[in-house]
């Protein structure tokens, strides 16, 4: 099987994980709230989308 | 060439995978709206509207096919009964999926199906009015072009600068009639 060689330098790790980042979930405000909310998705505060009670809060 | 069915894979087997869009189908007539994952959602949404158009047939061949894939009568009842009716004018497009965001414990993306409400209005479609008009405009040219043709006999030795008042003649009253 194959198998690294060389152990991997600290540096080179380190470069690697430097490109591991979060991002921010995209929101849009809900028209109806303003709290808020992934886009085309139902609010999870008011429970609407498009203009339509989806769910019960 | 077969073409594979579109949206994930359900279950374990293809009879597990029948079963599972089976009895979702049976919950979402039982109670009009079911909260499930997205993938299950969009899976189910052509199958359960095939069977609202089976419904709407309403004979006896339709309701046993109804029942091979429902197997609860009292479900296949209200669907024929009651589903099916509230849908005889609207030519498909019997359910609506709205996402409701990732699920808390495995952030699986969750969405509710739901049976749409009743048309309210029934209007004719875009096609059927786009088709009437194009009649209307054929015969207003038509219309135009024999004018055209009368003034061109009467005045057959006149020069070539009254035909094309009369062709402007011909073109306003068009758009008169049009207005």
């Amino acid at each position: 099987m194959a198998v690294p060689k060389r152990r991997m330098s600290r540096s080179n790790t380190r470069s690697r994980r430097a490109q591991w980042k979060a991002r921010a979930v995209v929101t849009q405000p809900c028209p109806q709230c303003r709290s808020p909310k992934l886009p085309h998705t139902a609010c999870t505060v008011c429970g609407t989308y498009n203009g339509r009670q989806v769910v019960q809060v | 060439m077969p073409q594979p069915t579109k949206g994930a894979r359900l279950g374990g087997s293809p009879a597990h995978e029948q079963l599972i869009l089976a009895n979702l189908a049976t919950s979402l007539f039982r109670h009009g709206r079911i909260r499930t994952t997205e993938a299950k959602a969009r899976r189910l949404r052509p199958f359960a509207e095939r069977l609202v158009t089976v419904a709407k047939r309403g004979d006896l061949s339709s309701r046993r096919r109804a029942l091979a894939v429902l197997r609860d009568k009292d479900v296949v009842h209200s669907l024929f009964a009651e589903i099916a009716p509230r849908y005889s004018n609207r030519p498909g497009g019997y359910t609506r999926i709205t996402k409701l965001g990732p699920r808390r414990g495995d952030a699986a993306p969750m969405a509710m199906i739901e049976l749409v409400e009743e048309l309210e209005t029934t209007q004719p479609a875009d096609t059927d009015r786009r088709t009437a008009d194009r009649q209307r405009e054929r015969q207003d040219t038509v219309a135009a072009l024999a004018g055209e043709e009368d003034e061109a006999t009467a005045a057959s030795a006149a020069d070539s600068d009254s035909a094309e008042q009369a062709e402007e003649a011909g073109e306003a009253g068009k758009d008169s009639d049009k207005s």
